[in-house]
């Protein structure tokens, strides 16, 4: 077993344990801090395979902005743990079954035969001087251009969605208006009353 | 690295709604009490890339893109009915939408890119545009179920719709990620090819092409993928639940014909009988489950995944025995079924909007009791979607089944197609009852109705459509063979 078989094998097993841990910690922060946990190892598989760019935006991104607004989430919300955990004896049997009977289907499947070495040979070396990041990025512009652009144009329905979801018009806050507050003139603040002078 | 710029031509029409989107959603922000504006502006969108599309439709097989939007004449043809129904919506629901203080720019904004979202899957050549096309749509459909922030059941039918649209999603692409393990590409005619030259493992293309089929019938509503339907459809604003009857579903018979005639046309046995399974479970289901609803939105729901039934009965009968002389005949049968279905849909949908006003739902049955002598105009026009609806010559509805019973009787399956007849004339009870309702039975509430000119000249002439179409359905037929000839 050479140096990298160890590495992907140690960072398998730690990647399912933690996987597993997301699912059963009693805890909810614990279960993110795993699922963290999960994502960086998930990033250090992908750097076996030589996939650097998506194996640091993993990192940067889910563990980095996800998982922490996450975080923040569970810490806010206020969740009532025996709730969730209701009926979970008594669906465990059924579910159990499923996911095995779904589990042993797909190895059936996918096993060794059709996705092993033989059929799926690894990459040849890309040599010297070769940039995982240079090449996504080329690709990205030009070949995939239409998907990526279609993909931001998702993102710009997600963000009106969001506001449209959220937003609401409340008449009775007390607000500055800066435009207001730079347009006014002396006449606005000022009341100048004429008086008599009074003596005394 | 030689990148040549992609020839912009054939994507104008998507170019172009892209463009007025963005000017839309500045208007819309920048000016005050711009929801007129943005409504014209939203409605001349529409318009105007109708006539795009038209002015660069030339009936060839453009691809550009580097062969991930493919312009053709099947896919400007269903463009140009997107743009029809969607601007019907629009002005059908307008009202609705005002009255319940839930008209905004937002909600243009994303009937345009629901719009948008199904363009780019129409015109697909590429499991990622299909998929980015179909995320497009189904998130602004979301959104615009649960526009009515304070009503608890449209809430609940976003939530609902959302987790099983995202799980549909999931199951889609995981089965176009098996294909892409099989085949070794993403791009339609590619996985095409690859099958065709028995590059790619059967077994696995197998196992892709089941969750395929399941992401499909799901996106369709029909049995067992179908859960979803009654609850959103009665959920859901009644103006929402309009859009989502109408041109999403040709949207989805876009992306079953790019998927599975275009991309896997080779395994034509294997998804026939899939598509087989779920048409039979939906024409019995929809049609037993509607005649229990009170609900005029559940019974137009689950009517619906009967019709999507019949629509995949033409889709099952393209290929027999390796003999594809049928295919043509039979796609554009399903064909001709969606585009009816539209029609049906806008106008049955149209009425109960028309009913409904601010403070009341028109959803009951009830609601409907003794319309012909509050207008007998619409009364009538209930009627003659009814009557489509169940198949009652002559009107559009019975040539559509009509078209789509032949090509089953031709692939030779006689005993789906007498099953067919026999569950429409078990529907025909519930499509009868109402117009049984509105003309025999005392209305509960006089209320004149209140709608706008507009509409009431739209609905109209929608209603007339059907009657005139039906009795004249040679046009609309050749025009769906003759657009689906080059696409085959």
């Amino acid at each position: 077993m050479d140096f990298q078989t160890v590495v992907f094998y140690f960072f398998s097993t730690v990647l399912v344990l933690s996987a597993l841990r997301v699912i059963t910690a009693r805890n909810p922060v614990h279960a993110a801090l795993f699922l963290v946990l999960t994502f960086f190892t998930a990033g250090g598989i992908w750097m076996l395979l030589r996939a650097e760019f998506l194996a640091i935006a993993l990192v940067m991104v889910y563990v980095g902005a996800v998982m922490v607004l996450f975080l923040f989430v569970v810490m806010m919300l206020d969740i009532n743990l025996d709730r969730i955990r209701e009926g979970f004896w008594s669906y465990l049997p059924v579910g159990a079954v499923i996911g095995l009977l779904m589990v042993v289907e797909m190895a059936i499947v996918l096993g060794g035969k059709y996705f092993g070495l033989e059929g799926m040979p690894a990459p040849a070396d890309p040599g010297e001087g070769y940039s995982n990041t240079k090449e996504l990025g080329r690709l990205l512009y030009t070949e995939y251009v239409y998907p990526f652009e279609l993909a931001s144009i998702v993102l710009l329905v997600a963000m009106i969605a969001a506001i449209a979801l959220t937003l609401r018009k409340r008449n009775n806050v007390k607000v500055v208006d800066p435009a207001a507050q730079v347009a006014v003139k002396r006449d606005d603040r000022v009341r100048i009353v004429s008086m008599r002078a009074e003596k005394d | 690295m030689n990148f040549v710029i992609p020839d912009f031509y054939p994507a104008a029409a998507e170019l172009f709604v892209v463009a007025m989107s963005f000017a839309i959603l500045l208007i819309g922000t920048f000016v005050r009490d711009s929801r007129n504006i943005v409504y014209f502006l939203t409605q001349f969108t529409l318009v105007g890339a109708a006539a795009v599309t038209i002015m660069t439709m030339d009936g060839q097989v453009n691809f550009t893109f580097s062969n991930m939007y493919v312009d053709d004449l099947m896919g400007d043809f269903l463009k140009l009915m997107v743009y029809f129904s969607v601007a019907i919506v629009l002005v059908y629901s307008r009202g609705y939408m005002q009255d319940r203080k839930i008209e905004s720019t937002e909600y243009y904004m994303l009937a345009i890119y629901a719009t948008l979202g199904m363009m780019v899957m129409i015109s697909a050549n590429h499991f990622l545009s299909i998929y980015l096309g179909l995320e497009l749509l189904s998130l602004s459909l979301y959104a615009m179920v649960a526009l009515q922030r304070d009503s608890a059941r449209a809430t609940e039918a976003a939530m609902k719709y959302f987790v099983l649209g995202a799980l549909a999603s999931g199951l889609l692409l995981y089965g176009i990620s098996m294909v892409y393990g099989a085949t070794g590409t993403l791009e339609i005619s590619g996985v095409a090819q690859a099958i065709y030259h028995q590059a790619a493992n059967r077994t696995i293309l197998m196992f892709g092409l089941v969750f395929v089929v399941a992401g499909l019938a799901f996106k369709l509503g029909v049995v067992p993928f179908h859960m979803w339907i009654p609850d959103v459809y009665h959920g859901a604003p009644a103006a929402v639940t309009l859009f989502i009857a109408s041109a999403p579903k040709l949207a989805a018979f876009a992306m079953s014909m790019r998927l599975l005639v275009n991309g896997l046309f080779e395994l034509a046995d294997q998804w026939q009988s899939m598509l087989m399974f779920l048409a039979v479970l939906s024409i019995i289901l929809g049609n037993l489950a509607a005649i229990a609803q009170t609900n005029i939105k559940r019974m137009l729901g689950y009517s619906g995944i009967s019709h999507m039934g019949f629509m995949l009965l033409g889709l099952m009968s393209g290929v027999v025995g390796g003999d594809r002389h049928f295919a043509l005949n039979a796609y554009s049968s399903s064909m001709f079924y969606i585009v009816s279905y539209v029609l049906m849909s806008l106008a049955s949908f149209g009425v109960v909007l028309l009913l409904s006003r601010a403070g009341f739902e028109a959803e009951t049955l009830d609601d409907f009791k003794g319309l012909n002598k509050r207008s007998s105009w619409f009364a009538g026009v209930m009627a003659m979607v009814m009557f489509s609806m169940a198949g009652i010559p002559f009107f559009i509805g019975f040539f559509a089944k009509f078209s789509v019973l032949q090509a089953v009787v031709a692939a030779g399956y006689i005993w789906i197609a007498i099953l067919a007849v026999v569950m429409s004339l078990i529907g025909a009870f519930y499509y009868l009852r109402v117009v049984k309702v509105m003309f025999f039975d005392e209305p509960v509430d006089s209320t004149p109705l209140a709608a706008s000119a507009d509409m009431r000249v739209l609905l109209s002439m929608n209603g007339v459509a059907i009657a005139v179409l039906g009795l004249m359905p040679q046009t609309l037929m050749s025009l769906c063979a003759y657009s689906l000839l080059g696409s085959l």
